[in-house]
């Protein structure tokens, strides 16, 4: 039994970009590469910040003392990522925000460090998987998000409590890249089996001895790990029958990296039921081990929005226009000026409405203002407004249109006037949508992203997009 | 709120115009040393007789001396921007400069170097920062919205909103065939504007207003000068200019069927010039055809058709050159381009030509003789733009 007992995971949830690349087209484009099945991909106004912040938003209502963002690829580098979903979740200022950056095992880390310590963190990990096209890494990689919601049972009831965790950590070289580079190279397979299966034996026999269960109590494992040909080599010496090893949703979204832990822990937690042994093995630059128990509490969790439900609703996207969207092609631009840059300052001083989406409604007339205003524009109020939380609203489209002259990374834009279903307007872009199936009346959600970059300052905004499952309010 | 106006107290007694199109030799220094000789010759007076001028520019040039260096001049040139009404707030702040009695003679000069930026379309001129937050759309896909919107309200079908979109692009051109200063001197066929590529919403290429660089200039006076400079001036009978409070696509109650600004700037500007009944009233008018369904709703804005009904006086041939109530005799932004400073006193020029019946007989309107001229400009957006409607006439009272 691990030293802090009634330690574990108070509430999770995976964010899985809308837009899947059938690996089949890579192959028929190029002559090689690709492979069976799908992967997920990060629309072009997504990042690791963005999506991060999605999975975030699934969550239900979270008090954590610090959040933690780990990722493999972050917006920025020497500025804090995690301020900005902090900013976008609304936390308050003495909520800590802090990064886990640079390599795929911060996911599993920050996981394992929190449920080690004594205050509320919530744990976000994000990546957005690359490499040259053709490459194993392309084809193989995924782009997603997990927010996971670590404490004590002191905070709430909690979905699976520790049992156990194990490490190992041994200096090698599998898989590197240098800062600044798009992309990494990897060492022969056959060499990074023979540390990695070691490896993953000993931090597995310390978890299952710090749980103080055997193998056979195990009900359900997860095997992760960009290293395919050492997880297929030690599923077999973990003691585990072959069917209970859990989905690692490789032939849907791939592999993702820093986050791909919490999003195989969220599936399995989504399905496994109460009562359930679970554990976890991350075979990344050493190996982590992190044994569950389920309680009864899960029972009565319903997923706002399920990885099995984002699974299902998703569009393809041309293997051309995921080349675009991940530079690897530029594409004619239409010929307009490119948005300058913003201002930190008239950020700072907006962040409510920039990052959280927050307007303001008048206190007499109940008029919602968006962008939130001073005057208002029913009645003429002075300064006599609340704050009017938006993101979590449903809107309908009162009407659209699609600009194809106007500057976007990815045109043509398609632009809607938003009415909430509880009241207030906005003229905001849509995003995830094919624009030829847009009506007048359709249900929208409000969503965060990336507009575009310029300066080397990322411009962090609201988008819509169509309600296709189910309701994150 | 009191609007008094400035009814028959200044006339305006020269006006030029430059021919509007892509001058890739001509700098703005040349557009603005051609309007203004031109609008002295008219007025046959020299430089040195005018005491103060007022200078339109959107994205030409900052103060006053983007006027005095190229006509090599120490005077008092006030330069001003409001957006697409640019060229008609420096008619408005001239005029009114006059009337106070502070100068005697002044001048209006507005002008666009469009076609230097190397981009496609009109660039904006504001480079103030923000967070960034702000709609990034194009007008076209801003005016784009209200089609559907009018259709909707009105059952008007797709298909008849086409063809009523496409009949104000086929008259403007008409028009346009006919006037030498436009940019664009081709009739263009229905077939042709309902089949051009899409650029936003339902709107195709003809729908748009073009791109195109110019200038155009007035000289005012005192009304009871006027005679001294010419037989024949026109007086100005009102000038609204109106900043809506841009609440438009925060607001659930606009439709996007009207445009709330313009329709009252052609209430303050008709209260100043005595118009009641503007369909029988007014000779002609220019308007501001940015997107052709800004002009379907600018007839009823500006009261020359009942709420939902432009439509069908579109098709009638209502605005046409020899219908009852002229709209864009000289082509409209459609022919001319859209240089921004220049649009609003290029329309004061299509007025000074037809009230005075100098202009050409191929494109001469036949209800000059009502004696009243309108103009309007819009700038900004559905939901969030200024509007200028201004009044003038060929005689007093």
């Amino acid at each position: 039994m691990y030293a802090l007992g009634m330690r574990g995971i108070l509430d999770l949830a995976a964010y899985v970009p809308y837009w899947r690349l059938n690996r089949s087209e890579i192959r028929a484009t190029f002559g090689s590469g690709g492979g069976k099945g799908t992967r997920a991909v990060a629309s072009f106004d997504e990042d690791t910040t963005t999506i991060g912040t999605e999975a975030a938003r699934l969550l239900g209502s979270v008090s954590p003392s610090s959040l933690w963002f780990a990722t493999v690829s972050p917006a920025y580098l020497d500025k804090t990522n995690a301020t900005t979903i902090h900013a976008a979740l609304r936390f308050d200022s003495d909520v800590t925000a802090l990064d886990w950056g640079g390599s795929i095992r911060s996911g599993v880390g920050a996981l394992m460090t929190a449920l080690r310590g004594n205050d509320p963190v919530l744990v976000v990990t994000a990546d957005i998987r690359d490499g040259l096209p053709t490459s194993a890494d392309e084809s193989s990689g995924g782009d997603a998000a997990a927010a996971i919601m670590v404490g004590s049972d002191s905070e709430g009831p909690l979905l699976a409590e520790v049992l156990g965790m194990g490490s190992a950590t041994e200096e090698f070289i599998d898989r590197w890249r240098l800062p600044g580079d798009r992309r990494s190279k990897v060492w022969e397979e056959r060499f990074g089996e023979t540390r990695y299966v070691p490896l993953g034996e000993e931090a597995w026999n310390a978890g299952l001895k710090d749980a103080g269960i055997t193998a056979a109590e195990i009900d359900q494992v997860i095997i992760t790990s960009s290293h395919a040909r050492s997880v297929r080599a030690i599923s077999s010496r973990l003691g585990v029958e072959a069917d209970k090893i859990a989905l690692d949703y490789s032939e849907t979204i791939g592999y993702t990296g820093s986050a791909h832990a919490g999003l195989a822990l969220t599936g399995l937690l989504e399905t496994v039921g109460a009562q359930k042994t679970i554990a976890l093995l991350s075979l990344a630059d050493g190996a982590d081990v992190l044994v569950l128990r389920t309680t009864d509490a899960i029972t009565k969790r319903k997923p706002v929005r399920s990885v099995a439900t984002q699974i299902e609703a998703r569009a393809d996207v041309a293997y051309g226009k995921f080349l675009s969207w991940r530079e690897w092609v530029t594409l004619e631009p239409p010929r307009r000026p490119e948005p300058g840059r913003i201002s930190a300052s008239i950020s700072s001083r907006r962040e409510d409405w920039k990052y959280g989406f927050v307007g303001s409604r008048d206190r007499t007339s109940n008029a919602f203002h968006l962008p939130p205003a001073r005057v208002s524009m029913k009645g003429g109020a002075v300064d006599d407004m609340d704050p009017a939380p938006m993101a979590a609203e449903i809107g309908t489209i009162a009407t659209f249109t699609i600009d194809r002259i106007a500057y976007s990374p990815s045109p043509p834009i398609v632009f809607a006037v938003i009415d909430f279903e509880d009241g207030g307007r906005t003229a905001v872009e849509m995003c995830d949508v094919d624009a030829e199936s847009l009506k007048m009346g359709d249900r929208v959600e409000m969503t965060f992203r990336r507009l575009f970059t310029s300066d080397g300052i990322h411009n962090y905004f609201w988008k819509a997009r169509p309600v296709r499952d189910g309701v994150a309010k | 709120m009191s609007s008094h106006g400035i009814k028959d107290q200044v006339a305006i007694v020269g006006m030029g115009c430059t021919k509007f199109g892509e001058h890739w030799t001509l700098g703005t220094d040349d557009l603005l040393l051609w309007s203004t000789s031109d609008a002295l010759e008219s007025a046959g007076i020299e430089k040195d007789e005018v005491d103060a001028y007022w200078l339109g520019t959107a994205m030409s040039g900052n103060s006053g001396q983007t006027l005095s260096r190229p006509l090599s001049m120490c005077k008092p040139v006030t330069r001003v921007e409001n957006y697409c009404a640019t060229g008609s707030e420096a008619l408005r702040n001239a005029s009114y400069a006059v009337a106070s009695g502070a100068y005697d003679v002044a001048m209006a000069v507005g002008v666009e170097k469009v076609k230097d930026s190397g981009y496609q379309g009109l660039v904006g001129a504001s480079h103030a920062p923000t967070d960034g937050t702000a709609r990034t759309l194009s007008a076209a896909a801003m005016f784009a919205m209200c089609a559907p919107a009018y259709g909707n309200k009105y059952g008007v079908t797709d298909e008849q909103m086409r063809e009523v979109l496409a009949r104000i692009s086929w008259k403007n051109h008409q028009n346009g065939a006919r006037n030498e200063r436009a940019q664009f001197r081709k009739e263009v066929s229905m077939e042709t504007i309902c089949g051009a590529p899409l650029m936003a919403g339902g709107l195709g290429v003809f729908d748009c207003s073009g791109v195109a660089d110019g200038s155009a200039a007035a000289i005012v006076v005192r009304a009871e000068d006027a005679l001294r400079y010419t037989d024949k001036p026109i007086y100005i009978k009102g000038l609204s200019f109106l900043a809506g409070a841009g609440t438009g696509n925060a607001d659930p109650d606009y439709d996007y069927t009207w445009f709330p600004e313009i329709n009252a700037a052609a209430k303050d500007a008709y209260a100043q010039a005595g118009v009641t009944d503007p369909r029988s009233q007014i000779s002609m008018a220019e308007v501001h055809d940015c997107f052709t369904p800004a002009e379907l709703l600018i007839y009823e804005d500006l009261g020359f058709a009942e709420r939902g009904t432009a439509w069908k006086e579109v098709l009638n041939g209502t605005f046409d050159l020899d219908g009852s109530m002229p709209v864009n005799p000289d082509g409209g932004l459609k022919s001319f381009g859209h240089p921004v400073g220049a649009s609003g006193l290029r329309m004061f020029f299509e007025n000074w030509l037809q009230l005075r019946n100098d202009a050409p007989p191929e494109r001469r309107i036949t209800t000059a003789d009502r004696g009243l001229g309108l103009v309007h400009n819009l700038g900004g957006y559905p939901g969030e733009m200024v509007s200028f409607v201004g009044v003038v006439g060929n005689q007093l009272g």
